[in-house]
């Protein structure tokens, strides 16, 4: 089932669209709420706040909005910061101390939770350090383009060409 | 068209998947995106892209998640209708039509039970087997990672042959030389006895020296039985030997299963 599919289902709102969107997607949005919040127990509550949010708001969205996958992205992204703030984590976004996805490879603890972890490892291996850093900030994180150029240094003006780059790669990879 | 690839290859396409673009920015990619079917696909493959990378950053999540999510939303979503009696006069006419009714309302009531009843097996039949379906495509997703280990092409294959204690162990060693990772398929490994664990060595020949690098941990439960060890450089070839539980300094070369030059 692709997304074009599910959309007209889910927007009808009926059960089985319920179902068939948790699980095409709940992977991904609890791989980016874990990223921020590094909590496995948290990270199952945010999840069950966020699939809630959807489905309440979903009246919302349409086309116009940009891609359904984007638009649950963000509400992910955006309930997880909200939350660490409410527990006093920290102010800012840029002060989330968690971040899974540029540590992954020091710690094999960690991946060894992680159920296909030899693909990963290969894969993100593979990735520049410098490619971990940015896609961590602009996908997982949120960043804009402005953040993530104060944040590694870099020229505002290569930081979106740089991101493409490093995506290339990751497609490359993957073969999509 | 030149115009188009430029667009691409900004680079504003992949912000504008992330999510992170402006709302001006997002509205002017949208309307390229409908405008021109390549910037579409391009959305779609780097939308691939981040699905699986996300995907693959999830830590295990247990079913039970879902039927709390579910129960959640119906809680809130569930509502009671409550009836008010009207009031109405009444013949001996009306008093008929009305048991007639009352028939009628009981035996549809019995028939719409038995389609509720049966609905809700075939809701529960539906969830099982969607979740059998997730249980495949998870093994895969690992098959396929799997895969990926085994055909680097920058792979060092070495095998390894059995030995005095067990002439019938074999094993082979991935070696990939790009990223220094080793990788032990020891599928042609008896199960070590309780107790006890298989040992990878990396050995340099001249002189003989041993370096462990790594156990063969919950050797059971790697269905694959294809696993991770630390990287080996200027391994000259690898021995498995087997140890007790925790492994040891030095190799027990007594219980030598399998040994090969790379």
């Amino acid at each position: 089932m692709t997304q074009e599919e599910l959309l007209p289902l889910i927007l009808k709102k009926d059960d089985k669209a319920f179902t068939l969107m948790y699980d095409m997607y709940s992977k991904n949005l609890y791989g980016v709420i874990y990223n921020l919040i590094n909590d496995r127990e948290e990270a199952e509550d945010v999840l069950q706040e966020v699939f809630v949010k959807i489905w309440k708001n979903i009246e919302q969205y349409n086309e116009s909005k940009g891609r359904f996958f984007t638009w649950i992205i963000n509400i992910a992204r955006n309930t997880t910061i909200d939350k660490l703030r409410s527990k006093g984590f920290n102010n800012s976004r840029k002060n989330l101390s968690s971040d899974n996805f540029v540590h992954l490879l020091d710690d094999s603890n960690k991946l060894s939770h992680m159920i296909d972890s030899i693909g990963i490892q290969e894969f993100v291996k593979k990735l520049k350090p410098k490619c971990i850093q940015i896609i961590n900030l602009l996908f997982f994180k949120g960043y804009t383009q402005q953040e993530a150029s104060d944040e590694l240094e870099i020229p505002l003006g290569t930081v979106k060409t740089q991101n493409r780059n490093c995506i290339n790669d990751l497609r490359n990879f993957l073969r999509v | 068209m030149m115009e188009v690839n430029t667009y691409i290859e900004s680079g504003i396409l992949e912000l504008y998947v992330f999510g992170t673009l402006s709302e001006s920015e997002r509205l002017e990619v949208s309307q390229m995106a409908e405008k021109y079917p390549e910037i579409q696909e391009e959305i779609i493959s780097i939308e691939k892209a981040v699905i699986s990378l996300s995907y693959s950053m999830a830590p295990y999540l247990s079913a039970a998640n879902y039927d709390r999510i579910k129960d959640n939303l119906i809680e809130k979503h569930g509502k009671v209708v409550e009836m008010k009696p009207k009031p109405n006069t009444f013949s001996y006419i009306g008093w008929a039509a009305a048991v007639l009714l009352m028939a009628g309302f009981s035996w549809q009531y019995t028939q719409l039970d038995s389609a509720k009843n049966q609905i809700a097996s075939v809701t529960t039949e539906n969830d099982t087997l969607v979740k059998e379906l997730n249980t495949v495509k998870l093994y895969q997703t690992q098959t396929e990672s799997l895969l990926a280990v085994v055909r680097d092409q920058n792979n060092t294959v070495v095998s390894l042959g059995g030995q005095a204690v067990s002439p019938e162990s074999k094993a082979k060693v991935y070696w990939n030389q790009n990223t220094q990772t080793v990788y032990v398929d020891a599928a042609g490994l008896p199960e070590p006895p309780e107790g006890f664990v298989y040992q990878v060595w990396a050995l340099k020949l001249d002189p003989l020296t041993p370096t462990s690098i790594g156990l063969l941990d919950n050797f059971k439960t790697n269905d694959s039985r294809l696993f991770a060890v630390s990287n080996a450089s200027g391994a000259e070839a690898f021995g498995i030997t087997l140890e007790p539980a925790g492994g040891s300094v030095s190799p027990t070369l007594e219980q030598l299963y399998t040994l090969g030059k790379v």
